[in-house]
């Protein structure tokens, strides 16, 4: 939307890669206002928006899915970005969405994110397959920890200088000229891995609807914690058994969780592994054995492992792990934002920018609140089955 | 007689290439301990049932691979060419025009993406190819189906085909060849996929020859002492063991003519009854080839292992084997023995098959496979039990013997799948919703439910 943002993009190295018949721009952004975002451009765009969509569909032989990026606590990203979910459930049904949601974070630039955030939720629990939440401070930790390693020379000669993290790690230097394009490499990444499987061969494929198949066993549940290993490089090609080991055991750690969570200690509903590389079956098989006793699984899903191998590493390493958990550590992230929202809302703060907005009611803020409260609701039930013993289900009896 | 090949699915796929390579390796190996006209004669049957021959000289199978991308080929219509290093070998190739191209695999749905929606899509296409290749055959012994149960195409669309198969072909046997999963995750709706898999394939396949990762793998780790075991190596394994199934051998007790209808002869052994249809292999001896080179082996000696692995459930020769396991006193009422057998781990057979290769193999004494005790009441050795035998060696083993048998061999499986899925169903019909969402119902979840149960039940009474 944004026009200055999007001629930047335009004058940029990959300005060749962006086709320029593909992009809508309008001379200011939202205001930080969700409303506008959804109800207004929302109207105002809308022929257009799928018009151009419709162009796009039709130049692929099979449309697998769309990916949605985009932030909660703007106004474009999430009120618009809502906006066009619905649009693409209406309009292409039987395609996957994947919506890559960057969540506002504690210390944050825009006073009204939770209101914006909340909006956005309801429409994320209602019409997404798949979301794949980040948040800001996780990946601001993620950089530090790498430019605390490039600098304090621990890894000395077995980092790779022209690996795709350490080049952004510099940026990380330059901090005052672009302070998001470190972190946003990290979510690039994170985007490259989810889709390698498709776009290589593998022993183990992995298409990209097999992941909402497989990690989402209720249409609700459907929020998947990322993480990602390695985060620096090794110059060492073939890499002795105990570092590849080391690569799964990182995954499960909350330092590579791309949000505040901890899923060791919580409950997982379901985790898929999806690893690049050099990698075998038995190495995986191997790992999965030694990580299961450390995590909770659901009783109904105790194997609940879904695993895919592709033989292509990606660039500057010999191998990397991708991991998606479905599991209730995303309670606290939603429960905070919502408390956020509260303090907002119980002074009416802001609140009029919002009801000035055609088709804006109070009403929408209270649905909005609701549909988050039931999701919390969905994840603590969950939870409270953690301690339960685990019983079997009495089996069908057949007569001989 | 000729067998036509479907592979279906990653899993089909990947095995098909080394099933394939298996059988024309072992047929053009120069070690065959035989004389040149006894290896000729097996080469042309070897040829006969599963190449066809192009006009370059080149043997071409038959064989029908779906999706394509699952070969990794970059692009479909130029499969040819675009032959990956795996392909390499000159004297064999796929003709690209029986590729059919699916851009996009069916992402571990069985029944949604590959039964009930891209099945009845891709019919007619895919049956036009089946019928193909059928024309090509002087005479049709049957259908050879390679898919995995946990995934989605393989699953889904293998139950599709071979529905289809029975409706157009009925006069034509079907065997399944199927992979069971490891028992702990590659794909967290397996059991699912499975149990909707498996009760489609028992009303419209004629056998289902079950293959287990779980069992297949140890065999790499203990007995091939692979360190980082990779699918290709359990495809490798899996071939070597089909392979000593479906190659040649003599058709008459002592004659020099080799058999010409492997799959009926198979059934005829081995399924006896249609509600009892799965069927296991054993093969022995299985060792890393710098193993081989330094081992001899005795016929009583191979016998008295395979018996024993037959007996005891193993998987595997030494490693895994329960000698403690023995066949009860015949004496016993039959209503006793059944719940007896139980109670001993003791594995009750209906009908076992076993194949004897290489030197001397007329000297082998097979009388411990014809003790009634192995064996279901109903069924007397005479019948129960088959042998074939051949005097060319196989695949660089001096003697092997493999055994196909049904029996209880699949009974723990297949209860613990069942039972996997039935606690996931029960919970909330988790995972449910991605099923119905493409036309299946709860009611054919039970459907599939009630007739496994019932397939347990009668293996578990044996």
């Amino acid at each position: 939307m944004e026009e200055g943002v999007v001629n930047e993009i335009l004058q940029g190295p990959l300005r060749d890669v962006f086709d320029s018949k593909q992009l809508i721009t309008d001379i200011s952004g939202s205001g930080n206002n969700w409303a506008v975002g959804h109800k207004v451009f929302g109207s105002l765009y809308q022929e257009q928006i799928l018009e151009k969509l419709r162009k796009s569909a039709e130049h692929c032989d099979c449309l697998q899915c769309f990916f949605i990026i985009h932030s909660m606590g703007g106004g474009t990203g999430s009120g618009l970005g809502t906006f066009l979910l619905k649009m693409l459930k209406d309009e292409f049904p039987d395609v996957y969405r994947f919506v890559t949601s960057v969540y506002p974070s504690g210390e944050d630039d825009v006073i009204t994110s939770p209101y914006n955030s909340i909006l956005a939720m309801k429409e994320l629990n209602e019409h997404a397959d798949c979301v794949l939440p980040i948040d800001n401070q996780s990946l601001f930790d993620i950089i530090s920890k790498i430019d605390l390693m490039v600098n304090s020379g621990k890894l000395g000669t077995t980092i790779k200088p022209k690996s795709l993290v350490t080049s952004s790690a510099g940026a990380v230097k330059k901090r005052h000229q672009k302070p998001f394009d470190a972190m946003n490499n990290i979510v690039a990444n994170l985007l490259l891995n989810l889709t390698s499987s498709a776009r290589f061969e593998g022993s183990l494929n992995m298409d990209l609807n097999e992941i909402s198949m497989n990690l989402v066993p209720f249409p609700q549940l459907h929020y998947l914690v990322s993480s990602l290993t390695p985060l620096y490089t090794l110059a060492d090609v073939n890499i002795p058994t105990r570092r590849l080991d080391q690569m799964f055991s990182d995954a499960f750690s909350k330092d590579h969780q791309l949000i505040r969570a901890d899923p060791k200690h919580s409950l997982y509903l379901a985790c898929a592994l999806m690893v690049r590389g050099n990698v075998q079956v038995s190495d995986l098989r191997r790992n999965i054995e030694r990580l299961k006793p450390s995590l909770q699984f659901v009783s109904w899903n105790q194997e609940g492992w879904k695993t895919s191998l592709c033989s292509v590493p990606p660039v500057g390493h010999s191998h990397s792990l991708l991991a998606l958990a479905n599991n209730t550590c995303v309670k606290p992230t939603f429960m905070e934002l919502r408390e956020r929202f509260m303090r907002l809302y119980k002074k009416k703060a802001h609140l009029h920018h919002y009801l000035q907005i055609e088709g804006m009611e109070e009403s929408c803020f209270m649905e909005a609140l609701s549909s988050l409260s039931g999701l919390i609701e969905e994840y603590n039930q969950l939870d409270a089955t953690k301690s339960m013993p685990v019983e079997d289900f009495p089996r069908l009896s057949v007569a001989m | 007689m000729s067998v036509v090949t479907v592979q279906l699915g990653q899993c089909g796929n990947q095995i098909g290439f080394e099933v394939f390579d298996a059988l024309y390796t072992d047929s053009h190996c120069p070690h065959g301990l035989c004389s040149k006209r006894e290896n000729e004669a097996y080469q042309a049957s070897c040829k006969e049932r599963f190449f066809s021959e192009e006009e370059n000289g080149a043997f071409l199978f038959l064989l029908i691979p779906l999706p394509s991308h699952s070969l990794n080929f970059s692009s479909p219509l130029v499969a040819s060419q675009a032959i990956s290093p795996h392909w390499c070998n000159p004297l064999w190739y796929i003709g690209h025009s029986l590729f059919f191209h699916l851009e996009r695999g069916f992402f571990n749905k069985s029944s949604d993406g590959a039964y009930s929606v891209h099945g009845p899509r891709h019919e007619e296409s895919i049956m036009n190819l089946i019928q193909k290749e059928v024309e090509k055959c002087d005479s049709l012994s049957g259908f050879f189906i390679i898919m995995s149960m946990a995934g989605g195409t393989g699953s889904g669309l293998g139950a599709f085909v071979t529905q289809k198969l029975q409706d157009q072909y009925s006069n034509s046997l079907k065997m399944n060849h199927i992979i069971w999963p490891y028992g702990t995750g590659e794909v967290i709706v397996q059991n699912y996929n499975s149990i909707l898999t498996l009760s489609h394939l028992y009303r419209s396949s004629d056998a289902l020859l079950v293959h287990e990762n779980d069992a297949v793998h140890k065999i790499c780790a203990k007995l091939m002492n692979i360190k980082q075991i990779s699918f290709s190596d359990i495809n490798q394994v899996l071939a070597h063991q089909l392979g000593s199934v479906f190659q040649p051998t003599y058709s008459v007790e002592g004659s020099c003519h080799y058999r010409r209808n492997p799959l009926g002869d198979l059934m005829e052994n081995l399924v006896p009854h249609p509600e009892f249809k799965m069927l296991g292999i054993r093969n022995i001896p299985q060792m890393s080839e710098n193993s081989l080179a330094y081992s001899t082996f005795t016929w009583a000696g191979l016998l008295k292992y395979l018996r024993q692995m037959l007996i005891s459930n193993s998987k595997m020769e030494e490693v895994g084997i329960d000698w403690h396991v023995r066949p009860p006193l015949s004496r016993l009422p039959t209503l006793g023995k059944a719940s007896l057998n139980r109670e001993l781990q003791f594995n009750t057979s209906i009908a076992n098959l076993v194949i004897l290769r290489g030197k001397d193999v007329h000297s082998a004494d097979l009388g411990g496979f014809k003790d009634p005790a192995l064996y279901t009441s109903w069924l007397k050795p005479i019948n129960a039990f088959n042998v074939w035998k051949t005097q060319r060696a196989f695949s660089k083993y001096e003697k092997s013997a493999a055994l196909v048998s049904n029996s209880q061999f699949l009974l723990k499986p297949l209860d613990t799948i069942v039972g996997k899925a039935w606690n996931m169903f029960a919970s909330n019909r988790a995972y449910i919703h991605q099923y119905t969402k493409f036309g299946l119902e709860e009611e054919d979840f039970l459907d599939s439910f009630t007739l496994l149960e019932q397939v347990v039940a009668s293996y578990c009474n044996l």
